[in-house]
């Protein structure tokens, strides 16, 4: 059972506690009598820029050798630099979420709240999707070379292959 | 398929002022970022990638897919003053109305505008359900079937840790964003609307104007949405908006109606009836302009402090007087100050007078 407010009968989200003189006095506050109160910090949403760079001071500032290794993650899919990601704040391709997990966790813990872990809808292919997601991606890249190097030969065949496997064949 | 220019008459139907709660909530919006595997996200594929992806989405939506009724619109081919009507009634962002012309991108538009799909904006797929009034549940339901029926034809990136995978971290998990487009007049006046602003920020939820991102809270209107989406199910989030979030606004905003009616009921009368007095006078008419005077109208209708018009009106009149909206109806592109008179002849006509 979650507390009340003190002032009301909303679920309280503010508390404190302050030693007064020995005191003790606690506060346990819905955000809108705290907010009347004073009490509710307006702590703005901090736009995923702005962690990243306080992010990246944070580690700049502590000593460079983490940072360095930081800075030089590529993602192996997109090749796609860590710092790159820090200027645009968009990540590359799925492979980005494996390749920066370590530096993108503690980032996204603070952009959800605390959460860490997907709870929620699950693809109801989810079981291979997986793999078809590797295998898909690996197809793919190989179409972009082939057309890149005018193959189109082997382009044509790549595309039928990926044809028949988008429609659950393969 | 449809031409654009027969939409531009009325209010899609997330418009029409009819849902619960409809004297306070305009509508509720629930969307869903969705990437395709196999494919590097938008901002780093090439034109080729982008062009495979919106041909494959089509083909997908439409005829030897899902056979789906949906108006297609190519926004590399649309006129400029398409894609800000599109805008405007918000079945693309800004941002995909100005994206550099040479992006290959579209929008996939359902039925009495219920529905869209951006696809190839900041993410693959931006699946969005537009519902009048208060109505989360529903619009949720309706947009899981879209969902699950792309997803039979679609591969989606997704990882079991992280969920949907969306180029920025900050949509991953779900994908969802809840929002709920309010209207806020009484707090406004009564200056009460910075403290709703704070416990909504308090509450990790994002408070935006008319148009989402970056614009301001014209005519008194403002779209509540979350920004968790990785730990939480959907289905909290809903919960979340439907009994906490949104009845407090409401709470919150009825109070201050009341207080107003009570404690300044000449004041607040005065608001309302020359907007009346400028809306059906004016000979020129700002867009921001109108939009708070519609605002103070729309009040006052909804106090029953005044009769001479209904709610749908003002509420397609929010839409109508829109820059793009008006070039259309026009037929043809007019500067600032035609734009200006063509307002408020359009608001006169209107209103009856």
């Amino acid at each position: 059972m979650k507390r009340k407010c003190d002032q009301c009968d909303r679920p309280a989200t503010h508390h404190s506690v302050e030693i007064i003189k020995g005191q003790k006095i606690e506060k346990h506050l819905c955000d809108q009598c705290a907010a009347d109160e004073g009490m509710a910090v307006p702590t703005a949403h901090t736009p995923i820029n702005q962690l990243l760079t306080n992010f990246v001071k944070l580690h700049s500032s502590g000593g460079g050798s983490g940072t360095k290794q930081r800075e030089e993650l590529v993602c192996a899919g997109c090749g796609l630099t860590f710092s790159q990601f820090r200027e645009a704040s968009l990540l590359g391709c799925p492979q980005c979420y494996s390749d920066f997990e370590p530096s993108l966790s503690p980032l996204m813990e603070r952009a959800h709240e605390g959460g860490t872990h997907h709870v929620g809808k699950v693809p109801r292919r989810a079981g291979r999707s997986e793999v078809r997601q590797q295998q898909l991606t690996r197809l793919r890249k190989r179409l972009e070379h082939a057309v890149s190097e005018e193959n189109y030969e082997l382009a044509a065949k790549l595309r039928d292959e990926i044809g028949v496997f988008e429609e659950g064949g393969a | 398929m449809i031409p654009l220019g027969q939409i531009t008459q009325q209010a899609g139907q997330w418009l029409r002022g009819s849902g619960p709660h409809h004297e306070i909530v305009i509508s509720s919006r629930v969307r869903l970022a969705r990437n395709l595997a196999g494919f590097p996200f938008v901002g780093r594929s090439t034109r080729r990638q982008r062009a495979d992806v919106l041909q494959r989405v089509q083909r997908e939506l439409t005829t030897d897919g899902l056979g789906w009724d949906v108006l297609w619109v190519d926004l590399m081919d649309c006129d400029p003053i398409d894609r800000a009507l599109l805008m405007e009634r918000h079945l693309i962002s800004k941002h995909h109305a100005e994206a550099d012309h040479e992006h290959p991108r579209a929008v996939a538009i359902g039925q009495d505008e219920t529905f869209s799909i951006m696809v190839n904006e900041e993410d693959h797929l931006r699946i969005q359900v537009l519902r009048s009034g208060m109505q989360f549940d529903a619009a949720f339901e309706a947009i899981n079937a879209i969902d699950d029926q792309l997803e039979d034809r679609l591969d989606y990136a997704y990882s079991p840790r992280f969920g949907y995978l969306a180029a920025c971290p900050t949509n991953v998990g779900t994908g969802i964003r809840v929002s709920v487009m309010l209207h806020l007049p009484a707090l406004k006046l009564t200056g009460e609307i910075e403290k709703v602003r704070r416990a909504a920020r308090d509450m990790h939820l994002a408070v935006r104007g008319l148009f989402g991102e970056g614009s301001d809270a014209m005519g008194d209107l403002y779209q509540v949405s979350n920004q968790t989406t990785l730990g939480k199910s959907e289905r909290e989030l809903l919960d979340e908006f439907e009994h906490k979030v949104v009845p407090e606004i409401i709470a919150y905003e009825q109070q201050a109606r009341q207080a107003l009616a009570r404690q300044r009921p000449a004041q607040l009368d005065d608001k309302i009836w020359r907007a009346w007095g400028v809306l059906t006078h004016a000979r020129v008419l700002g867009t921001e302009e109108v939009l708070q005077l519609l605002s103070h109208l729309r009040l006052g209708v909804n106090l029953g402090r005044i009769a001479e018009v209904d709610i749908r009106t003002i509420n397609e009149l929010f839409l109508l007087t829109q820059p793009a909206h008006l070039q259309r109806v026009a037929g043809r592109t007019l500067e600032q100050p035609a734009r200006r008179e063509a307002r408020a002849s359009l608001v006169r006509k209107r209103l009856g007078v």
